[in-house]
This record gives structure tokens, C-alpha cells and sequence, in this order.
């Protein structure tokens, strides 16, 4: 039997299902396997806050959504072409994101009277002509795994709990990749239970047979891989990681080891989770009681000599907040991840938002300068994590660096450094010498040295209080306020010498769209199909959020219009509204918890350019 | 022991003391500078933490490395600190509001960890820094400028708090008896661990003579008694006194009928019964030794990992970092 192969050169496949159902591992094996075959690809996985919600309900349904393709890409895609339904309750909730004419695929044996009640349906939308729109291929998963391990010693609740594998194993035959990546992963996971290997091979062996076998499809679909891919070398990278790998590889740059004071919170646990692997780096996690422990034990390490990195989200950041002032004031190197989450408060845990701008910048009492970096994708996390390191050691100072739920959980390949291109920055120590040591005499950067306990003849003392000029005395002079607080500004202010200057991409002309963060795949996405069209559109990434790099207002005068599209009511639009008063920054905002869509923003840019012609 | 040749005076710092005059922290201060200029640390790897407070003026009048930090958080920085180079002689200053009220999540972590830092509260039952609030250890119906009618929060019996927490090196001393506090102090510095001293400190401007009742040269040969591990339980002006103890009962009987005080019991039960002998009009309070324990600590096991995983996995280099075995080239 011959099945006809269709070229793609771009898919979107949304695997969903209840929180049990295992589709994160589903997703996260179809993506490694992906970034083998040579496709780019970009990744977002989407959770309920409940670890296990009821089964089968709504509020359990967990997602994962690939997009892959044959040329560059930049965010996980706006629709999927392809929906895989593991129950009811999944399907209802995401029928709607499918492109128009995209296929459904449903496990009907999760469909029954008892799973539509859980969904709250009173039909089943596989018969009343819900997906009317969409192409449904119906398949029993429950049934058809349950047959495959027939002779499986497991019990009939373990076997169904392969269904994802079967799943996995079908469209590996749908889209044309090996399962081999798959087999082996399996083998290594389950190395102390065989039953459990012997068992998830078989069901994913199953379901790519099934594919060819039972002819449930036209035919099969293969997405070549990506031509003119930059030489390199890769690793497909999930934002947490790169934000730890770049922690450690910022301590190497700059001669130091990490210490990590943390404590676990949504989305920002898995950075301390790496980085509590890596001890053979000289990397110390501490996992400590409170958020305020995490960032003072921070502060801590950084006294004694070491790269000091606490790691949290929005509530935490608050909580550290005083900590933050105390690290000002010492003039401690610290790097502070924020990996921002809805709020406020609690607010959605595992959703994604930018709004905490506006804490990062201003939220502590006192004149608190404080540089804030915002890495804009997985790999980019890498970068910025070096970048933070380099400002933190360099300057003397904590460093704020943004990252955020749909950053932290999403993948893309990532094109691996050169290690000989790297810029080192290695801390070099003061010495003690005839004179007292000065813990606050200032080098040409305004930086001051950085002395450790251990050392002979620099003892000294640091703390909260106002220090004076050079000798870091405790100081109640109001002159010396005064200009310890003008000192601690332009220290911050002096940065912008060493950060470039972003160049917009795209056309130069009638509109300048202006993202930081997460937003830049969706943003970067719809002005490269609009000027790609021939509209002057440009996209400008801002990295660093503050101090703001040189030379913006040269390049905000080259356009007509400026539009800053943000997942928080307009945060960088005031920023930048109040440090270029001369120009109008329009905002563009969202605050549902979810990404944009290129297709949203292509909608709000168009619309602008069509209002001004 | 000694290895370097220090004196008390080397180790004070050129700031000028400013508490007030006939405060208890003068002979805490010099208490310390004596015990650790004895101690054989170099001078270079002593580091004293605070937090806020009147106590936590301390680091500044000290001549070693020093960080006054925020309310409560002393305990905090000086795990980073500790847990960064272990080879430092880690000592906290702290009070009994800065310890036990904002920073009291710090102290009983800090305590089960086993951190190897020496935790001096100097404990006057008030907040003396903001003028007169009463504190987690103030008594029960204790006038003070937030309490006019009298406090109505029970107090925090520290000892027992850190018993309960898991210390291992519990013990109290007074601001009265500089002898009795150097020893307690050398003891705690030679104690591998957290060692918790409570240390009766008198706030002459606003909680003047909280301690009284057990620390005045007349009362407090008859009204404490000096645990020391491994001696009878004694007092008195010539310890003529024993006390006896059968759990959970104690009693004041003759010399001879004393019982051997042991501060390293499987159970800690011991030093809790002990330690709140105020409760009990007719007994004598206790200072000296509730506990002293030997467990691994915090940062010596920090420093065992990193060290066991280094060695069996090699060590780390940008390379082994970045290009793992899934990486994939494109030619």
C-alpha cells in the first residue's frame, strides 16, 4: 500500500487533554524528536494552575502547542492546523484556536455520557456538528491501546495510561518522523521498571502502525527541514533553562561561582531545579524558607565573594523588595530573575503577563536605580543571563532580569555559542596596601570595589544606613546624601555606554512597533509578513529596559507612528512617553492571560497605517 | 591553640560606640572582642551579621568584616555568607524583636539547617531602637508605650523555641557577669554548629531592670543556677545547693543529692525543662549550657556535595556546560 506524502512547509499541532493525560511529555518528545528531524521550531505549553484538577473536567485540560516548520519561525503559531482531543473537556475548550479547515483528531473513547457530563456538554460535539468547520478523524485511543497491550502483566488503569504514547506514536506517522529518539528516551527513563518501558514502546509502535495500517488518513505530510540554517552548532532549549545555563556561564565569564538563594514559585521553580544540578559547576542552590531569605542569602554570597542570583515571580519580587534597597545601598553585585506571571496578587499562575514593569523599575522606597534587562525568547534567555552578570559584577549592583511564564515554558532551537567569542569580565579583587582601605572609593565606571571576608587588611563593614563618600562610613550628612544618592543614579545611567544601540528590522517609514520581552516572536512575526508585502513597517526590541540604550530618539524620528504592544495596560508606553515627551508612543494592550497572535497585531498595525493614508 | 597573636583592642573598630551610657551592650561587646581575640581565627575571617536594632549596631564597632543588614534578616545574609566560604567565624548579633518577631522564619530554619554561625540575642524584652514597644519576649501584662493597658501576647520562651527547632547548642548567659558570658561564648565558638545565646540584656532607658529579680549581686547566687554539661547542678553563694531532677519534676535539695546535668540527651527535654524555671517562683533560673550537640552542619554539607558530585561527574567548564551530548550541527 503506497500513501501519498504532502510537503508542509509549516505546521501547528496543539496536543490537549486532562492534566493526567500526559501531553506535556507528549509535546516535549514530538519537539525533540522535531528538532532532530532539522525543523525550526517553536513551543508553548499551557497548564492549569491545579496540579490535578477533577479528571476530565475543564479546569484539568493541559495543552502543548508546536509549531514547526521548514523556514524560520518565531512564536509557537497563532492556531493550530492540528488539534489532538484526548477527551471532551479538552476538545471543547480548544476547538475554537483550530485554523479554518484544520483537523481535529478525538479520542472518542474519552467522549462517553459520563465524560460529556464532566465537560459539562449536553451533546456530543463530534455529533451536533461543533466541528462542522473542521476535518474529525474519530479514533477509540483507549480501545486501540488497550488491544496493543493485550499482553502487558500491567493493570487495565496502567495500560490507559500509555494512550499518550499511542498518540504520539501516530502522529510520528502522520508527520513523518522517526520514533527511534522516542523508544530510546523511554528506555533510559523507565531503566528500573522494563514493564513500563515494554509497555509505552509498544503503544507508540502501535500508534505509528496505526497510522499506515488502519488508513485513517489521505495520506502523511512531511515538513522538510529547515534549508539555510545559520552553521552551528544547536540544542533545542526551554526559557528556565537557558535563564540557568546562562547564570553559570555569566559566573564563568566573570571568574565567580553561583550562589542561589531561592524558594519555589510558579513559573520560576525549574531555574533553581537546574541550577541545583550543577553543583559540579561550584554552583550553590539553597533552598531557603521565604522569599526574603532567598534574596538575603543572595546578598549574602555576594558579601562573601560569590555571584549572588535569587529567582522568583511577580509575588515574590514583592516580597523581596526591601532586600532589593539593602543591595542597592551595599553596591553588592546580584542578579534577581523575575519570571512574571498574571497577577496581581495570586492572579493566574500559569498564564502569562508583562506587567511587572512597572515593580521592577520603581518598586522600592527610596531612589533604588536598579537596571532592568527583559530577554525576549528561550535562546535570548541565555544571553541576557550572561548580560545581567556582566552589569551586576561590573557595576556593583543588583540587577533586575524579566523573563515570563510563556518564555519559561516555551522551546526553540538554540544556536550555541562560540566559546572563543565569548566576552570574559573577570572581578578583579582590591589589595590591601598602606593606606585604609576605602570600600567606597568609586573607579572611573562610579563602581566600588569589591573586597571579601578572607581577605587580610580590608576588613570593613557594609550595611542599610547611608554610607559615606569612599570610606563607607555611616553618614547622616545631608550633602552627602544628596550626592551618594546622585552618585548611585549615574552609576546605573553610565551602563548605556557599554549597551548598543537596537536597530529596528524591517521598513523604515510609517510605523515603529516598540516590544520588550516575550512579545517579540508574535511581533517580529507580523512585521516581517507586512513589510515583506512592502508596508513600512520596523520592529524594535528593546533588551535593555533600563537604563534605555543611546540613540532611540534618533531612530523613534524615522517613523510616524509608534505603537508599543504589551501584555499589561501600557507600562513601556508610559516609560517611554515620559523619557521622549516629544514623541507620541500609542499603546496597544493585552491582559488575558495569553500571548498575542501575529495575526492580532498584523489587525491593530494595519489598521493604524490605513487611519494615517 | 592560638595561632595569631590578637588582642581585644585589635579587634575594635575606629567608630564610636553610641549606646546609651550603662547600656548592657558595652559588656557584651567587650566580651566578645576578648573571647574572639582568643579564639586562634584570623582577624580576616571573623565576620559579624546584624540586622536592626539596638544590638545591631554591633558589626560597626567591631574592627573584623561586618554587615548590618534589615529588620530581621540577619540570619539570611549570613547563610549566603556562611555557606559561601565556610572558612569564615560567622557571628550574628541580634535582639529579641530583630530575631524572634520579624526574623523569627530565619531563626528556626536557620537553627534545623545546623549553620554553623554563633547567634548572640541580646534579649531585654523590648524594642529599645524605636523607643519602647513591647517585644515577643516581653512578660504578659507588661506596661510599655504600645501596651498602656498592659501586654496581652504571651511571651516567647527563646530557649525552648530553639530546642524546639532543633538547635544544638542552646544556652543563656546576663549582661552582669562578664566571666559567665566568656565562657558560654567560647564555648559557643568552639560548638560546630549553630549555637543560640540568649543573652539578659538590660535596657536602662526603657525596660531598666527587666532582669532583676535573678541578676543583681544579691539575689543571683540564690536565684540562678549555672548549667554546666557533665557537673552536678549547684548553687548558692558556696554552691551548697543542688538541684534534683526526675522528669519531669525538679527540686532543691542538698549538694549531694544533685543530679549531673547532661545537656546532650537523645531528647532535648531536658534543657526545656530547664529553661523555664521562671515559672517556677521557688526555684533558682537557669543559665550556662541547655544543649550542646554534634550533628553535621549546613554548610559543611553544601561544601560535601558540591565536592561528591564534582568528583564523580568532573569538574564543570563552560564547554561540558553548554555543549551537551543533544546537541545537533549544522554544516
Amino acid at each position: 500500500m503506497t500513501t501519498e506524502v504532502i510537503r508542509q512547509e509549516d505546521v501547528v499541532i496543539r496536543f490537549v487533554g486532562d492534566s493526567g493525560d500526559g501531553m506535556q511529555i507528549t509535546g516535549s518528545q514530538f519537539t525533540d524528536t522535531t528538532a532532530k528531524v532539522g525543523n525550526d521550531l517553536a513551543t508553548f505549553p499551557d497548564f492549569p494552575s491545579e496540579i490535578r484538577a477533577p479528571a476530565g473536567t475543564r479546569a484539568g485540560v493541559s495543552g502543548f502547542q508546536i509549531h514547526f516548520s521548514s523556514a524560520d519561525i518565531f512564536t509557537p503559531g497563532d492556531g493550530p492546523d492540528v488539534l489532538v482531543a484526548m477527551n471532551a473537556a479538552a476538545l471543547i475548550e480548544n476547538y475554537k484556536d483550530l485554523k479554518p479547515g484544520g483537523i481535529v483528531i478525538a479520542n472518542t473513547g474519552s467522549f462517553t455520557d459520563k465524560d460529556l457530563a464532566k465537560a459539562k456538554l449536553e451533546s456530543n460535539p463530534l455529533e451536533d456538528g461543533t466541528l462542522g468547520a473542521f476535518r474529525v478523524i474519530k479514533i477509540d485511543i483507549n480501545e486501540r491501546v488497550i488491544q496493543a497491550l493485550a499482553d502487558s502483566p500491567l493493570t487495565k488503569k496502567d495500560v490507559l495510561r500509555c494512550k499518550n504514547f499511542y498518540t504520539l506514536g501516530l502522529m510520528y506517522w502522520l508527520y513523518s518522523r522517526p520514533v527511534e529518539p522516542t523508544l530510546e528516551w523511554l528506555a533510559a527513563k523507565f531503566k528500573s521498571k522494563p514493564e513500563l518501558v515494554d509497555a509505552n514502546q509498544a503503544a507508540l509502535k502501535a500508534g505509528y502502525n496505526a497510522g499506515s495500517i488502519h488508513e485513517l488518513f489521505q495520506g502523511r505530510y512531511e515538513v522538510a527541514p529547515q534549508q539555510n540554517v545559520a552553521k552551528g552548532t544547536y540544542r533545542n532549549i526551554m526559557g528556565n533553562e537557558g535563564l540557568a545555563l546562562g547564570l553559570v556561564a555569566g559566573a564563568h565569564m566573570a571568574d565567580l561561582e553561583v550562589l542561589l538563594g531561592s524558594y519555589p514559585i510558579t513559573p520560576a521553580t525549574d531555574i533553581l531545579q537546574h541550577l541545583a544540578k550543577m553543583k559540579n559547576h561550584g554552583v550553590i542552590t539553597m533552598q531557603m524558607e521565604d522569599e526574603i531569605a532567598g534574596i538575603c542569602s543572595a546578598i549574602g554570597g555576594s558579601y562573601a565573594g560569590k555571584l549572588g542570583v535569587t529567582t522568583t515571580s511577580g509575588p515574590g519580587m514583592a516580597l523581596k523588595s526591601e532586600a532589593l534597597g539593602l543591595a542597592v545601598m551595599t553596591e553588592l553585585p546580584l542578579v534577581v530573575v523575575n519570571v512574571q506571571r498574571a497577577g496581581p496578587s495570586t492572579g493566574l499562575p500559569t498564564k502569562v503577563e508583562q506587567a511587572d514593569l512597572f515593580q521592577s523599575l520603581y518598586g522600592r522606597n527610596g531612589e533604588a536605580p536598579i537596571p532592568v534587562l527583559a530577554c525576549s525568547s528561550p535562546a535570548d534567555a541565555f544571553d541576557c543571563a550572561v548580560e545581567a552578570c556582566r552589569i551586576a559584577t561590573q557595576y556593583m549592583t543588583p540587577v533586575i532580569l524579566l523573563s515570563d511564564n510563556y518564555i519559561a515554558n516555551g522551546s526553540e532551537p538554540w544556536k550555541l555559542p562560540e566559546l572563543d567569542k565569548m566576552v570574559h569580565f573577570p572581578v578583579v579583587r582590591p589589595e590591601a596596601g598602606d593606606d585604609p582601605y576605602l570600600p567606597y572609593r568609586r573607579d572611573e565606571k562610579l563602581s566600588r570595589p569589591w573586597a571579601v571576608p578572607g581577605q587580610p587588611g580590608l576588613e570593613h563593614r557594609i550595611g542599610g544606613l547611608e554610607k559615606e563618600h569612599e570610606t563607607g562610613n555611616v553618614s547622616h550628612n545631608p550633602e552627602n546624601h544628596q550626592m551618594m544618592v546622585e552618585m548611585r543614579l549615574a552609576k546605573v545611567m553610565g551602563i548605556r555606554k557599554t549597551i548598543p544601540t537596537p536597530e529596528p528590522h524591517g521598513n523604515d517609514g510609517d510605523l515603529l512597533v516598540i516590544g520588550w520581552g516575550s512579545t517579540y516572536g508574535a511581533i517580529r512575526s507580523a512585521v516581517e509578513k507586512m513589510s515583506a508585502d512592502g508596508m513600512k513597517v520596523a520592529h524594535l526590541h528593546l533588551r535593555h529596559v533600563f537604563p534605555l540604550p543611546e540613540g532611540l530618539p534618533e531612530i523613534f524620528a524615522r517613523y510616524k507612528q509608534i505603537v508599543v504592544p504589551e501584555l499589561n495596560m501600557g507600562q513601556l508606553a508610559r516609560v517611554l512617553q515620559g523619557e521622549y515627551p516629544e514623541f507620541r508612543f500609542k499603546p496597544f494592550d493585552k491582559v488575558q492571560g495569553k500571548p498575542f497572535t501575529a495575526f492580532e497585531l498584523r489587525e491593530m498595525f494595519t489598521e493604524m497605517l490605513e487611519v494615517v493614508s | 591553640m592560638s595561632t595569631v597573636e590578637l588582642k581585644p583592642k585589635d579587634l575594635k573598630s575606629n567608630q564610636e560606640v553610641r549606646w546609651c551610657p550603662g547600656c548592657g551592650d558595652y559588656s557584651i561587646l567587650n566580651s566578645v572582642q576578648a573571647v574572639l581575640a582568643e579564639s586562634g581565627v584570623k582577624k580576616e575571617n571573623m565576620c559579624v551579621i546584624s540586622g536592626i536594632g539596638c544590638s545591631s549596631r554591633f558589626p560597626y564597632y567591631m574592627g573584623t568584616y561586618g554587615f548590618h543588614s534589615i529588620h530581621g534578616r540577619a540570619l539570611a545574609v549570613a547563610t549566603g555568607t556562611k555557606a559561601a566560604n565556610p572558612d569564615l567565624s560567622v557571628w550574628v548579633a541580634t535582639g529579641d524583636g530583630d530575631c524572634m518577631s520579624i526574623g523569627g522564619n530565619h531563626f528556626i530554619h536557620t537553627l534545623r539547617r545546623n549553620l554553623d554561625v554563633k547567634i548572640l540575642m541580646f534579649n531585654n524584652q523590648i524594642y529599645g531602637l524605636t523607643k519602647g514597644q513591647y517585644s515577643p519576649t516581653t512578660p504578659k501584662g507588661q506596661v510599655t508605650k504600645t501596651s498602656p493597658y498592659g501586654a496581652i501576647d504571651a511571651p516567647f520562651h527563646p530557649l525552648n523555641l530553639a530546642l524546639g527547632a532543633g538547635a544544638t547548642f542552646v544556652a543563656r548567659t546576663m549582661d552582669t557577669q562578664p566571666k559567665h558570658m566568656q565562657k558560654i561564648l567560647k564555648a559557643a565558638a568552639e560548638h560546630k554548629g549553630t549555637a543560640f545565646v540568649e543573652i539578659w540584656q538590660n535596657c536602662v532607658i526603657f525596660n531598666d531592670g527587666a532582669w532583676k529579680e535573678w541578676t543583681t549581686k544579691e539575689v543571683r547566687d540564690d536565684r540562678t543556677i549555672d548549667l554546666v554539661p557533665g557537673e552536678p547542678m549547684l548553687f548558692g553563694k558556696d554552691l551548697e545547693k543542688g538541684l534534683h531532677v526526675e522528669c519531669c519534676e525538679t527540686s532543691i535539695v542538698g549538694k549531694e543529692e544533685a543530679t549531673t546535668w547532661k545537656a546532650d540527651t537523645a531528647s532535648p527535654v531536658p534543657g526545656f525543662l530547664l529553661a523555664q524555671l521562671d515559672n517556677e517562683p521557688d526555684l533558682p533560673n537557669a543559665i550556662g549550657i541547655f544543649r550542646q550537640v554534634e550533628q553535621p552542619t549546613y554548610d559543611g554539607l553544601i561544601t560535601e556535595q558540591i565536592d561528591q558530585v564534582t568528583s564523580k561527574k568532573g569538574k564543570g567548564t563552560l564547554k561540558s556546560l553548554i555543549y551537551t551530548p543533544d546537541a545537533w550541527t549544522v554544516d
